[in-house]
């Protein structure tokens, strides 16, 4: 299979597409601003990349933003080893495609201890192999800035958070004592063992992301699209239960299903939900309807009131 | 009254179907008024009656409040928007945060700030990216001096749409000669700060009336647009119509064979063939190529992330500006700006600031002038400025600096000022002009008198070249004696 040939046909259908819509078209400027401003004015950028849906539309802007250039910085995908397998094979696939600089990195205290999300709880599994290796990771690269996904509309405590937001040498947010962040000017000056996440997509909200994937043809992990899949039912989530790894419990039986994933993460954390969506027409009519937030099936938002904002005071993203 | 409104929201379709692409930019708005005016209801209504609001969240919300509602069985609006759990245990709203909500027309960006101490900074702040300001008072009280001082800061941050969203109206017994008496008192505010489009609305935002349902059932005096139908149909706004403007961000070299510049378009347009000029070395050049990554295009305009090629050897480097060659933005070293000082540290007279403006960064240094005085709306003079002060100031630079006035253009007039020493951002400007010594009309004991028809003297003053210079003035309204004898005393 040749890449260039693969990347010609992409290019191809992009040069015929219909031009995006003034609202997505204005979002992408902001967010291709954004990765130009944080490429010139630090060091050693890095581009948190968790293959999911708002990964892939950073990585996106990311190319556009540098085109006719390759992206200036490396992909950081903090690995827990608890990851689905079709995510971990569509990573690999990706970076090959478009010739992209990945670093991965799990914690080895992590996999030395054998912390899985069965055995320590989702909160301290979530601290140690994401948090904690976030933290590593970072350090060991230098890494003065690091682009992540986030977005406002997410949740309460991002929808505070700034485009550049400041951390402190170890890794740290302060809600409290933001810098004010005026106009589309960002202040990007930092001292040594500082550092800022920025987030080009801070403005964006769930429909947008799936909007400009269809109109930009973006290609994501195929559990976003429903398929009949084996799954768990356990603390009212859907697992997948395709990993040997994960053990029946009594009273557990697999089962079959229609099934989808509006987010994904670590599998034994992420629920599925019923839907028949198989394509992004039917995606964005159910999301349009749809009653409850995307991150409704994460465990690790809700295992402790304030969950999210605590978990990104002490680095996590 | 109560078992309509809650039959509505449960109402509301689910059947819904799929948007059509949306014609136009988001709106991004500020609203502003205190907790008292129910500022956070109102907010927390938008989101609830567009359906931003989902299930899990109000459930959520329904714990963290354990069971607390409003007096229409919804949540507690002020738990969903206090995110940060400082807030949620004392109870009060710490900086600007942003709200998303879309309607099938339009979708907008809120930007939503508290009404009480540091307001001034929290506002500019949320006021800088807004095309539009929500004044919010409540229907009782009426206009108050807090809402002199939104409405001034709004128009100083360069709002020229504003919307009066009389609250609680239903607390006045749906009373149309109150609202009225409101509206009227406030477009005669807003008309003395220069803006002229103003829309008023009754509302109630707890029992969500004339917010995006209308309250025809309560009100049938009021004909005018929903609060959601005067955003979809407000303006955003747009550098579009002034010279081109590209703030060179970096420059890409993927190749000996190709040298792009890339930024963000801040001004007017450009297609290949258009001569442009470099500043500040004033080297002139033709646009070869715009490139994207989509395809080369044949037009750019303001707004647009893209890539231009020249079609000769120039040098430019990030913080460079490429300007059209017959309309270009002024240089030099010193400017007067109006800024809003952020930090508790304030502005200290002559010291040397970072000023980032676009993707240019420089050294200067602030000297105060004077500083406004929202009660009055007068200039005072001043030596240094307080956190939350409005000042104008002068700047001066070691190098050339690239401006337009931020009236003409909101991207390269506004700047902001970096500390160098905590490197925290202290100060968001707005330049108004190349620095005179002179001072204006108003240096020292020189004055201009112009006597005038009232009606005519509003206009003026109401016009966009007026409205930014409408400190400098001073109006008073006199009768035709007495100004005959003002005017007669001068001759002599």
């Amino acid at each position: 299979m040749s890449d260039n040939r693969n990347e010609a046909e992409a290019r191809s259908a992009a040069a015929s597409k219909p031009p995006l819509d003034p609202h997505l078209k204005a979002l992408e400027n902001e967010a291709i601003h954004i990765f130009r401003e944080v490429a010139a004015e630090f060091e050693r950028p890095v581009m948190l990349y968790s293959i999911g849906k708002d990964s892939s539309v950073l990585l996106h802007l990311a190319r556009k933003a540098f085109h006719p250039g390759r992206v200036p910085f490396p992909l950081l995908h903090v690995n827990t080893g608890w990851k689905f397998a079709e995510m971990i094979a569509f990573r690999d696939e990706i970076v090959k495609r478009y010739d992209l600089d990945l670093i991965e990195h799990i914690n080895p205290r992590g996999a030395a201890e054998n912390v899985t999300p069965f055995t320590h709880g989702s909160a301290r599994y979530t601290d140690i192999m994401k948090t904690e290796a976030l933290r590593q990771a970072l350090d060991a690269g230098k890494y003065d800035a690091a682009f992540g996904g986030a977005r406002r509309d997410e949740e309460a405590s991002r929808a505070k958070e700034r485009i550049y937001s400041f951390r402190t040498p170890d890794h740290r947010w302060d809600p409290r004592n933001q810098r004010p962040e005026l106009w589309n000017v960002y202040n990007g000056m930092i001292n040594r063992g500082e550092s800022v996440r920025a987030f080009p997509l801070s403005n964006w909200t769930e429909v947008d992301i799936w909007r400009y994937i269809q109109a930009e043809n973006i290609p994501i992990v195929p559990l976003y699209f429903a398929e009949k899949r084996p799954y768990i039912e356990r603390d009212g989530m859907m697992i997948l239960a395709e990993d040997p790894r994960l053990e029946l419990l009594p009273g557990e039986a697999k089962q079959e299903g229609l099934i989808r994933f509006r987010t994904l993460g670590c599998f034994p954390l992420t629920g599925a939900i019923r839907s028949t969506a198989t394509t992004l027409d039917d995606i964005i009519s159910e999301l349009e309807t749809a009653t409850v937030s995307e991150r409704q099936g994460r465990a690790i938002d809700r295992d402790q009131s304030g969950s999210m904002e605590k978990k990104k005071r002490e680095g996590y993203f | 009254m109560t078992a309509s409104a809650t039959a509505t929201v449960a109402a509301f379709p689910a059947v819904e179907t799929e948007r059509a692409s949306r014609d136009s930019r988001p709106l991004r708005l500020i609203t502003c008024g205190s907790v008292d005016d129910g500022k956070s209801t109102l907010i927390g209504r938008l989101l609830w009656d567009t359906k931003a609001v989902k299930e899990d969240q109000a459930a959520t919300l329904q714990r963290d409040s354990s069971g607390k509602q409003n007096d229409l069985g919804l949540p507690d609006f002020a738990l969903l928007l206090d995110g940060l759990q400082a807030e949620r245990e004392q109870g009060i709203t710490i900086d600007v945060a942003y709200r998303y909500f879309s309607t099938d027309r339009r979708s907008f960006i809120v930007a939503d700030t508290p009404g009480h101490e540091q307001y001034t900074r929290n506002m500019a702040t949320g006021a800088s990216t807004a095309d539009l300001a929500v004044l919010l008072v409540d229907a009782r009280t009426g206009i108050l001096e807090q809402t002199r001082r939104h409405a001034t800061i709004a128009t100083l941050m360069g709002i020229r749409q504003f919307v009066l969203a009389v609250n609680k109206i239903d607390l006045t017994g749906y009373d149309r000669a109150r609202f009225d008496e409101i509206s009227h008192e406030f477009k005669e505010l807003a008309l003395s700060l220069g803006v002229k489009q103003i829309t008023a609305i009754p509302v109630s935002a707890l029992k969500g009336e004339n917010v995006v349902y209308d309250g025809r059932a309560s009100m049938p005096w009021y004909e005018g647009p929903t609060l959601v139908e005067t955003l979809e149909k407000a303006t955003v706004r747009s550098n579009q119509t002034v010279g081109f403007r590209l703030p060179v961000q970096r420059v890409s070299r993927p190749g000996e064979s190709f040298r792009g510049y890339q930024g963000t378009v801040a001004g007017g347009a450009v297609k290949p063939g258009d001569s442009v000029v470099v500043l500040p070395s004033g080297m002139v050049a033709n646009v070869k190529q715009i490139v994207t990554f989509d395809l080369v295009r044949n037009a750019a305009v303001a707004g647009d992330a893209i890539t231009l090629v020249l079609d000769r050897q120039v040098d430019v480097s990030r913080g460079d500006m490429i300007v059209s060659i017959d309309s270009q933005p002024m240089t030099g070293r010193k400017f007067d700006a109006q800024i809003v000082a952020l930090q508790p540290e304030g502005i200290e007279p002559g010291k040397r600031y970072w000023l980032k403006s676009g993707s240019r960064r420089q050294r200067v240094s602030v000297t105060p002038a004077s500083q406004l005085d929202l009660k009055s709306g007068k200039w005072n003079a001043a030596e240094a400025l307080p956190m939350n002060a409005i000042g104008k100031v002068a700047l001066t630079f070691d190098e050339q600096a690239i401006f337009d006035t931020y009236e003409q253009n909101r991207t390269t007039g506004a700047f902001i000022l970096i500390d160098p020493d905590t490197h925290n951002t202290i100060a968001g400007g707005m330049i108004t002009g190349r620095h005179s010594e002179l001072g204006g009309i108003h240096k020292g004991d020189e004055r201009v008198i112009l006597s005038l028809p009232a009606d005519l003297a509003d206009k003026l003053m109401a016009t966009e070249i007026f409205s930014s210079r409408r400190h400098d003035a001073e109006v008073r309204h006199t009768n035709a004696g007495r100004a005959a004898e003002l005017l007669a005393g001068l001759d002599e």
